[in-house]
């Protein structure tokens, strides 16, 4: 096992980790950086084969000036106190102790079941962006895209310049909402840049407003999927497709799995923390979607504040206006976004919830929260530690996600256990 | 090419770009099913970012490997039973 100490560990090297490394680290800090992917960047400059995006070249070029410790391709998954972490990789575990933690671990995908989400082939949105870049080709393939948000966008003109035919991009959210919000973009000018430019970007791309999924189905080499348009008032219209790929996605959850298991408070899904980006236990902070959704400016801005804090340095009157001109944004977004009644019925009795232990809506009917039918039905307690069923369960139930249990991913027992004779707390 | 990485899979020798995913070379190579549920269905890559283990696969006779955020290596063995 290897072990390093420094003044501040930043888990996550999305846009929040790296600015709070970077900022960190340029006070004169000691810092390391530590993320489960082999590049930084996180989710929205993610490497495309080896070559990251131009931002994240520049803050990554930063962090190496600044001296920043860059630990790729490493996992925490078990955190015994805040000034002691540890991490799984493929070169063996790794011990980090700190004096102060930034915790940027950023968000993942919402998924909602409804027959044939489990289907191969049927990916996140995000997901599917995240497997072309890992080098999955996808010229001339049908693609259909559902589910809410501006990624459905952003990933349609990515997928479009691949080469591939995007069938369409069908949005849950109402027309007059997504244009609402578009009029209020002209406070955010760089939003509205980048919304006019993925807007010319996708518009080959037909698309759909009051739209979702209700099936899908495998057939011999493609995949059929139903979808239905229910305009305010008028009845309801199904139409199908066929397709290679469909990419689904309702949204992003904030990771909270590591916080969670510090004892950090939540505030509904996401990370509790102060105007400093604190959170409730003494010496951790968060920044990023971690602490709720809000795109890679705000993430940028937070990590800032969180690094800039832990340093015990003060906000300047521009990051705190940068802060709430993001947070104000960020509002807005999760507002028109918001996932309308009708999709907590797209299930069936059958339709697996929990795709790690293969859990059915019915067998979930008679518990009232997350912990009885963990307890119950096993739903939550495979692999991915319930961060797919989670955020669907949020939805669809209002349950809050239960206490964690190290290792927070499945690694060989041997390794674990040699984690927890080394840990000192 | 030189400098495109070799590896198998079930034995079979492919060639890949570097910078590419054990996920993505595993599907461009008709891989679509990577595990099996309990219930024994298929599944494949759902999040693409190490987060729903539906990816795993037995990489260099480790068993249960994300290989949606593992990139190829020259001389890996991957086998999908
Ligand atoms: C799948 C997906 C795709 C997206 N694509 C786009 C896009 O194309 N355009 C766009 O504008 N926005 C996109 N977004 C929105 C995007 O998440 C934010 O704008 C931005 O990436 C948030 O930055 P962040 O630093 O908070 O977190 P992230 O960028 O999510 O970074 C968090 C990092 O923490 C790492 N991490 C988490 N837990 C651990 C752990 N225990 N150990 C080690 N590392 C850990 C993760 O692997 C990740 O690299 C996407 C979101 C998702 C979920
Ligand atoms: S596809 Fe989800 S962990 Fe790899």
């Amino acid at each position: 096992m290897t072990s390093s100490r420094s003044d501040i560990l930043v888990v996550g090297a999305g846009p929040a980790g790296l600015a709070a490394a970077v900022t960190a680290a340029e006070t004169g800090c000691q810092v390391t950086l530590v993320d489960d992917n082999p590049h930084v960047g996180g989710q929205v400059w993610r490497a495309e084969r080896e070559t990251l995006p131009p931002r994240a070249a520049q803050w990554y070029a930063r962090a190496r000036q600044a001296k920043v410790h860059m630990v790729g391709g490493a996992t925490v998954v078990y955190a015994p106190s805040p000034h002691e972490l540890f991490a799984h990789s493929v070169d063996g575990a790794k011990k980090f102790q700190c004096e102060k933690l930034i915790l940027a671990t950023g968000a993942h995908e919402r998924f909602l079941p409804f027959p044939g989400w489990t289907l191969p082939g049927v990916v996140g949105v995000g997901g599917l962006q995240a497997l072309v870049k890992g080098g999955l080709p996808v010229v001339g393939k049908r693609v259909a895209l559902v589910g809410t948000g501006p990624l459905l966008l952003a990933v349609g003109a990515f997928l479009m310049q691949r080469g591939a035919h995007v069938l369409c991009i069908a949005e849950q959210a109402r027309r007059t909402r997504v244009l609402a919000f578009g009029a209020s973009l002209a406070w955010h000018p760089r939003k509205l840049r980048e919304a006019v430019k993925l807007k010319r970007a996708t518009r080959p791309i037909p698309r759909q407003y009051s739209t979702w999924p209700l099936a899908i189905r495998a057939r011999s080499q493609s995949l059929e999927i139903d979808l239905t348009r229910k305009p305010e008032s008028a009845a309801a219209v199904t139409k199908t497709l066929e397709c290679d790929l469909i990419g689904c996605g309702f949204g992003v959850v904030p990771d909270t799995v590591l916080a969670r298991a510090l004892g950090c408070d939540l505030n509904g899904e996401a990370v509790r923390v102060n105007d400093h980006q604190q959170t409730s236990i003494a010496n951790v902070y968060c920044a990023g979607e971690s602490n709720g959704i809000g795109g890679a400016d705000l993430a940028l801005v937070e990590g800032e504040v969180a690094a800039l804090r832990a340093c015990g340095q003060t906000i300047g009157r521009d990051l705190q206006k940068r802060l709430d001109r993001g947070r104000s944004f960020a509002q807005g977004l999760n507002d028109t976004y918001q996932l309308r009644d009708e999709l907590r019925h797209l299930g069936q009795e059958d339709t697996i919830v929990c795709r790690c232990e293969d859990v059915p809506l019915e067998h979930l009917h008679p518990y009232g929260s997350f912990r009885d039918a963990k307890l119950k039905t096993r739903c939550g307690m495979g692999a991915c530690q319930g961060r797919v069923c989670g955020g669907a369960l949020a939805f669809l139930r209002g349950w809050a996600p239960d206490s964690v249990r190290p290792p927070y991913a499945p690694i060989p027992m041997e390794d674990f256990a040699r984690m927890c004779a080394d840990a000192t707390t | 090419m030189s400098d495109r990485i070799r590896m198998t899979i079930d034995g079979r020798e492919i060639a890949v770009e570097p910078g590419t995913t054990v996920a993505a070379a595993l599907m461009m190579n008709g891989v679509h099913s990577f595990r099996e549920s309990p219930n024994g269905d298929e599944r494949g890559p759902l999040c693409g970012m190490g987060i729903c283990f539906e990816c795993r696969m037995t990489v260099n006779g480790a068993s249960g490997v994300r290989t949606c955020n593992l990139l190829c290596a020259d001389g890996m063995e991957v086998s999908t039973q």
